[in-house]
């Protein structure tokens, strides 16, 4: 099984506001990002499919039709959109960047689904800035990689030669 | 347990080509890949090896043994090489990311001075890698 990454990038602004709070709330919570016209980053989501390699091809997925699920699920319903009022998915829900990253998984997971052949939808990895990002693999989903440590670190006793 | 990564660079060319395949399937399926004269990639290859911090020495393992099997399994076979042309299990096997990060994966194992090894991650571009972990 080979894990394969693939990042895209796209622009949007938003406003972390929950109408259920107070206005003193809101502010307290959210503090600057709670500014009532918005505020924008350039996003950096990661996508990563896991799978066998197809031995007649060599790879996992191909990357044409990873790219365009992306391109339509993704880039095209959230580049340069204010999400708060021009994304319906984030009527009614704050579109922190913990959520979008959860909408992002769920609309991959959905469209991936038909095409994906025998590769899964292991991760989506969104970043913020460059000092905060946000993964997400599923309501159950256990990150491979923390599982595979756990398991060896449980079975396998340590080489040193 | 405690992880160490250490990351290399080489350049290499390949093209994405399959006998079995009509030269339209082939164009079809690789694309702009499929062009035989081969295209290149600076690829970046991150070697992890998971072990124990040794007492004497507070290491997992000598950096420079590492570096020195990394130099002689991989980089000396792939560094400045047409893939598909000069590395021979590539003769059969389609140097896709994958199998190039599976291959440096058998390369290294059994060739580590000490520890384990964890985990390949090889990048075809910035925007594109592959995770191996022997599975």
């Amino acid at each position: 099984m080979v894990s394969l990454t693939r990042r895209y990038r796209f622009s949007a602004s938003h406003r972390l506001h929950n109408e259920a709070l107070s206005a003193e709330e809101n502010a307290r919570v959210f503090g600057k990002c709670n500014s009532p016209y918005g505020h924008g980053h350039n996003y950096i989501v990661e996508v990563t499919v896991r799978g066998p390699v197809d031995p007649s091809t060599g790879m996992v997925m191909d990357l044409g039709v990873l790219d365009h699920a992306v391109e339509e699920e993704v880039l095209h319903r959230f580049d340069h959109t204010y999400l708060n009022l021009d994304v319906p998915d984030f009527q009614g829900k704050v579109p922190t960047t913990e959520n979008l990253c959860i909408q992002i998984y769920n609309l991959l997971r959905a469209r991936l689904e038909p095409v994906r052949g025998s590769a899964q939808l292991e991760k989506v990895r969104l970043e913020e800035t460059s000092s905060n990002s946000f993964e997400y693999s599923g309501a159950n989903g256990s990150h491979p990689e923390k599982a595979k440590r756990e398991k060896k670190d449980e079975n396998r006793p340590i080489a040193r030669n | 347990m405690i992880y160490l990564t250490r990351r290399a660079e080489f350049s290499a060319s390949h093209y994405y080509h399959n006998p079995n395949f009509s030269e339209e399937e082939n164009r079809r399926i690789f694309g702009k890949c499929n062009n035989p004269h081969g295209h290149g990639h600076n690829y970046v290859v991150e070697v992890t090896v998971a072990g124990e911090v040794d007492e004497t020495t507070g290491m997992v393992l000598d950096l420079k043994d590492l570096k020195a099997v990394l130099e002689s399994e991989v980089l000396q076979k792939m560094d400045h090489k047409f893939l598909n042309k000069e590395v021979p299990v590539f003769a059969t096997k389609i140097p896709t990311t994958e199998n190039i990060a599976i291959e440096i994966w058998k390369l290294l194992a059994a060739k580590l001075p000490a520890g384990r090894l964890h985990r390949i991650r090889l990048y075809e571009t910035d925007d594109l890698y592959v995770d191996y972990y022997g599975d």
